[in-house]
């Protein structure tokens, strides 16, 4: 199989301006991944999927991953002014002197796909993608039109992660139900302080179900039967 | 579900490749059903929603997350190996196979090396459960047919007999949790080899018997030939992995492609069907059975002493170093897989399972449009899913 970086080269040469970039490893496994801009994603999966080299037929999986806004504490060297009284004189020179600063590197949601390729046995081949931030711009394109294994998978994000697909033709939640508002795969999902969730609004329920009963009970009344006691009506006829 | 609301699924787009929506013939008449979540065929909390034209399903939509307990939050809120026995409760009925996919991935992670007694512990295991998976999902397949009662019964026979190995060796019949990263969580016995051997000795006469009492069956053949048909190029472009894709002709079997573990050392053939259907399923699962014991007889004969743990890994203070790795196996229901990403701290910064029982559903609406009803509990069962695992 080729190496990541042929891959990417090959992906350059087939979708001017894909800028494709290589997200390297450390860990022994060597699954490096290819960072895709989602702007491009779609042709370039579509060139993975058709290219008769690396015929990446399969989408194996499709997570998501969430990266919260971080805060990075880091020192920093500043040259600055400093004023000094040296006998009596007053002596302004420049030193070197280190600070903490404190910075927020803006966090993001991602996308993971794994591919493989079941006609020429290879694999795996690794693409990311990035939503802009983890607020409003949580749009990426799906990749389900090409890879129909994607479906299921992407639906499963966008309910647990948050992420918007689009393109996907079926984006609806997968395991929490439909009214459900939070995203809980995410990293700040807090867990509320109860459990007594009520998938079914539950007073509407009971609302219909008292309209039913009464219904029942004007049914009764009209045989000439006791107000009621629907049983004993019946009976006593 | 409603009729009028699955009406704007005609614009579906480019390259979008499932079988044409069929339309109402309006023959018969229109209804709408839901399976489940309590109908006995869905083995635990599953529902379709179906829509009928009489007999005939013309749309069909499954409904999950009724057994959603969020896992892979609960992995990521605990240590690497506190995650162990939890995969057992993934798919309840293959905990082994489920432990050494997450074992592999944490190795992958790691680079740590496994013994090669506890490799072959690991495939003489790996190939117990796939037996006994397979012998349960045919009787479970007959059981929705409804034979009650006699095919299960003999399955579970033989299943009982290898679940009491398991509980020899692991301590529990079911929830085994009994691999380690670097190895096996104690060693076999001599004791217990000689029992594992006298149970595959065993096993060819209750494939023979189970050959005999259904693969030629009459009822079985009119019921579940042609029926659910899935083509190759849907079923690749699908993600369909395990028996089922080999059922449709796909030569992709994991233990062959990847060779993890020490596959390569044992002769087994890979059976592929050729007609699609449900028949096949079930042929391809009575194969794969034969292929297993073969594999085991071959492992049960060469598995060396030796230790079965690395003496170099770490139970305590484990912390990988910060990357990430995908592992995959050949689980008896498909590619069983397990993705982490590691920040360097003691709990995995993501931990995801790549469930082949949700993923092999994705074409469970391409398989049963057009069938009767009576036909989506077969289609259903042939495709042989574990809730636990769907809904995760």
């Amino acid at each position: 199989m080729k190496t990541i970086e042929e891959i990417k080269a090959a992906i350059e040469a087939a979708v001017p301006g894909a800028g494709v970039e290589v997200v390297p490893n450390a860990s022994p496994s060597g699954q490096h991944s290819l960072r895709l801009e989602p702007s491009h994603a779609f042709e370039v999966a579509k060139f993975l999927r058709d290219d008769a080299e690396l015929a990446l037929d399969f989408l194996s999986n499709a997570t998501g991953v969430d990266w919260p806004d971080k805060e990075v504490t880091e020192k920093v060297k500043v040259k600055r002014l400093v004023t000094k009284t040296v006998d009596g004189v007053e002596q302004s020179a420049e030193e070197t002197v280190e600070e903490s600063r404190k910075r927020v590197e803006p966090g993001c949601l991602e996308v993971v796909y794994h591919l493989f390729s079941m006609a020429k046995k290879h694999g795996p081949v690794v693409l990311r993608m990035k939503t802009v931030n983890r607020t409003d711009n949580v749009e990426l394109p799906s990749l389900t039109p090409v890879w129909r294994s994607a479906e299921l998978q992407e639906r499963e994000i966008f309910d647990l992660f948050g992420i918007v697909f689009t393109g996907h033709p079926d984006l609806r939640r997968l395991l929490m139900w439909d009214a459900f508002k939070d995203h809980p795969m995410r990293r700040d999902y807090v867990d509320p302080d109860d459990y007594e969730y009520e998938p079914t609004a539950h007073e509407q329920v009971l609302a219909r179900a008292a309209a039913h009963t009464a219904g029942e009970q004007i049914a009764g009344a009209s045989a000439g039967a006791i107000p009621g006691g629907g049983q004993e009506g019946i009976g006593g006829k | 579900m409603s009729l009028s609301g699955l009406e704007k699924e005609k614009d579906r787009p480019e390259g979008w490749n499932r079988p044409r929506l069929i339309e109402p013939d309006g023959e018969g008449e229109l209804l709408e059903i839901a399976m489940g979540p309590h109908h006995p065929s869905t083995h635990g909390g599953f529902r379709m929603d179906v829509a009928l034209d009489g007999e005939r399903v013309i749309r069909l939509k499954p409904v999950f997350g009724y057994l959603h307990r969020n896992h892979e939050k609960i992995a990521e809120g605990i240590g690497y190996l506190g995650s162990m026995p939890y995969t057992d409760r993934l798919d309840y009925i293959c905990s082994l196979t489920n432990n050494w996919a997450y074992a592999l991935a944490v190795e992958k992670l790691t680079g740590q090396e496994v013994p090669e007694r506890a490799e072959y512990l690991r495939v003489i295991l790996g190939e117990l459960t796939r037996v006994q998976n397979h012998a349960s999902s045919i009787g479970f397949l007959i059981q929705e047919m409804g034979a009650s009662g006699t095919p299960l019964m003999y399955a579970f026979r033989e299943r009982e007999k290898i679940l009491d190995l398991f509980e020899g060796l692991t301590g529990s019949r079911m929830m085994c949790n009994y691999m380690r990263f670097g190895g096996c969580r104690v060693d076999a016995p001599e004791a217990w080899l000689t029992a594992a051997r006298k149970v595959v000795a065993g096993l060819p006469g209750f494939v023979d018997e189970v050959d005999r009492l259904l693969t030629g069956n009459e009822i079985l053949m009119a019921r579940t030939q042609g029926v659910g048909v899935l083509p190759p190029e849907l079923a690749v472009n699908a993600g369909v992995t395990g028996p089922m894709l080999r059922a449709s002709g796909v030569n992709y079997d994991i233990r062959k492609v990847d060779h993890y573990g020490i596959y390569d050392r044992f002769n087994f053939r890979v059976p592929l069907g050729d007609h699609w259907d449900v028949y096949d399923r079930y042929m391809i699962r009575m194969l794969e059975m034969r292929e297993s014991i073969s594999i085991l007889e071959q492992a049960l004969k060469d598995i060396p002493a030796g230790p079965v743990m690395d003496a170099k890994a770490k139970i305590r203070g484990f912390r990988p170093k910060p990357g990430e790795a995908y592992g995959r196996i050949e689980a008896p229901k498909g590619e069983l897989g397990f993705y982490l990403i590691s920040d360097g701290g003691p709990n995995p910064y993501r931990y995801r399972v790549r469930p082949p029982s949700l993923i092999n559903l994705t074409v469970l609406e391409d398989m049963c449009l057009g069938s009767d009803v009576a036909d989506v509990v077969l289609i259903f069962g042939s495709v042989d899913i574990v809730l636990g695992e769907v809904d995760r």
